[in-house]
């Protein structure tokens, strides 16, 4: 390697954050995730221009602009669809998507099923909050059902999500959860998601301070998964259900073909099937 | 923001963590020198980025005496690393090993920010962090293996004792907040 291959080798975090300030809250997760998504790529040494991140809306969905690589702030929960056409337009690219409880669970929730079912390779990042920050504190669908505030009063009664079985029931074959407050630990959890070959999913709890205060109590809470992560969906099912949702690290990870464009390309042009709908 | 009371008792509480021995493990005490001193190195930067990550979050919400401290303390602690740099006579620090993965002792976390802080609770925080890292160095003088090693964790453990009497005479600077130092009365949670 030469002096100049060195040099671009040798990328730290700060290569891959834009001259934009965050505009989070002071205390909140989102900071850590973005410090951790920057130091797993400088770890991996992708070049900026090699990356695109891709989000839909809500706090978390801000980080595109946070980062000097490729951007796409897209549409309320629709990350996932923008991101998988991208993918599969340009395989070449590696595709971050990032999102909040609201954005990927609610709005979203039906491309992430269809995002873990397609297996495209691309890491999907879920800022959990249990909240809708940006709107003011509204329940999101991972809120505790007893989550008593003024929008929903003694709190919503109703079930919360489990997106981490649901994505093993759906298919992602990379099922990881992070801490924020562990950015290391996140950047490498998001190194070995981006290394997947396939939908890797990571959900990082990511407290938030201003309608979530209590959240500063999940340091206390989380800690490394007690066993190493499993290939079997079986024994990671019951692992999953029975997870109190803190614990840590690589959960579940499993080889899946993965969706490719051009595998079963379309053998009609489109004038061909034009013509053929005029008959 | 964490009421400077309770993180005391936290540290208290689990003294193992406050210093980081979690980093510094039987298989992850540094072997060498040049170990020790990437270790050193990448903890300083790590501390040097936190801060300055404190600082933007300070500046966006227009809290200039908090965000200039906070970019003060990043450059302290950035010179600290080129020091040691130049100690070594190396132009970087080598890829940090197993243990510099751990979250430097020295970085004070994201969530210990609120909005209304005031150079006083910044300055507690970073005392905090320097005395985490001056207990870091001394117990790795504890596990040192050699009298070299021991040594120069020594020296490193006496340059943090500096850093945490600089601040100490920082603090008796400036003023004390009131009780009511965080009471705002528009909030940005008006729902409750």
């Amino acid at each position: 390697m030469n002096d100049v291959a060195a040099a671009l080798a040798a990328r730290t975090a700060q290569d891959y954050k834009s001259s934009y300030k965050p505009i989070w809250c002071p205390g909140c997760g989102d900071y850590s995730v973005l410090s951790a998504t920057t130091k797993a790529l400088a770890k991996l040494g992708l070049s900026p221009e090699e990356v695109v991140v891709v989000s839909g809306i809500g706090c978390s969905s801000r980080i595109p602009a946070y980062t000097r690589c490729y951007g796409f702030h897209g549409v309320h929960g629709r990350s996932l669809a923008a991101a998988t056409g991208l993918k599969v337009a340009r395989p070449d690219l590696t595709v971050l998507v990032a999102s909040g409880d609201g954005d990927g669970y609610s709005i979203g929730g039906n491309h992430f099923l269809h995002a873990c079912r397609r297996n495209v390779d691309l890491t999907y990042v879920v800022m959990d909050n249990h909240v809708y920050g940006m709107t003011k504190g509204q329940p999101s669908p991972t809120t505790e059902p007893d989550w008593d505030s003024r929008l929903a009063p003694g709190g919503t009664g109703l079930r919360v999500f489990h997106p981490l079985v649901i994505a093993l029931a759906a298919g992602a074959g990379f099922i990881a959860r992070g801490f924020s407050g562990d950015p290391n630990g996140c950047a490498e959890l998001l190194a070995q998601a981006i290394d997947h070959r396939g939908f890797s999913f990571v959900e990082i709890l990511s407290p938030c301070v201003t309608f979530r205060p209590e959240q500063r109590e999940w340091k206390e809470r989380v800690r490394p998964a007690p066993v190493a992560a499993t290939s079997d969906p079986a024994r990671a099912a019951r692992r999953l259900m029975t997870d109190d949702g803190f614990n840590l690290g690589v959960l579940y990870v499993a080889d899946r073909p993965t969706a490719q464009a051009g595998a079963r390309a379309a053998t009609a042009a489109p004038d061909d099937l034009v013509r053929e709908f005029e008959r | 923001m964490t009421p400077p009371e309770r993180r005391d008792t936290e540290a208290r509480a689990n003294p193992e963590a406050a210093v980081g021995v979690d980093a510094v493990g039987a298989t992850a005490t540094p072997a060498s020198l040049a170990e020790l001193l990437t270790l050193a190195v990448h903890m300083e930067r790590d501390a040097a980025a936190r801060y300055a990550e404190l600082a933007d979050a300070m500046e966006t919400h227009n809290n200039r005496e908090v965000t200039e401290l906070f970019r003060r303390m990043s450059v302290i602690e950035l010179g600290h690393a080129q020091a040691l740099l130049s100690e070594m006579g190396w132009s970087d620090a080598p890829q940090p090993g197993h243990a510099a993965a751990a979250e430097s002792p020295e970085a004070p976390p994201v969530d210990a920010l609120h909005y209304l802080m005031q150079p006083y609770h910044a300055l507690e925080l970073a005392l905090e962090f320097e005395v985490r890292a001056e207990r870091f160095f001394d117990r790795l003088a504890g596990v040192a293996r050699s009298p070299e090693l021991r040594e120069a964790a020594l020296a490193l453990r006496d340059e943090e004792r500096a850093h945490v009497e600089l601040i100490r005479s920082w603090m008796e600077r400036v003023e004390r907040p009131l009780p009511n130092w965080s009471d705002d009365p528009d909030p940005p949670r008006y729902t409750e």
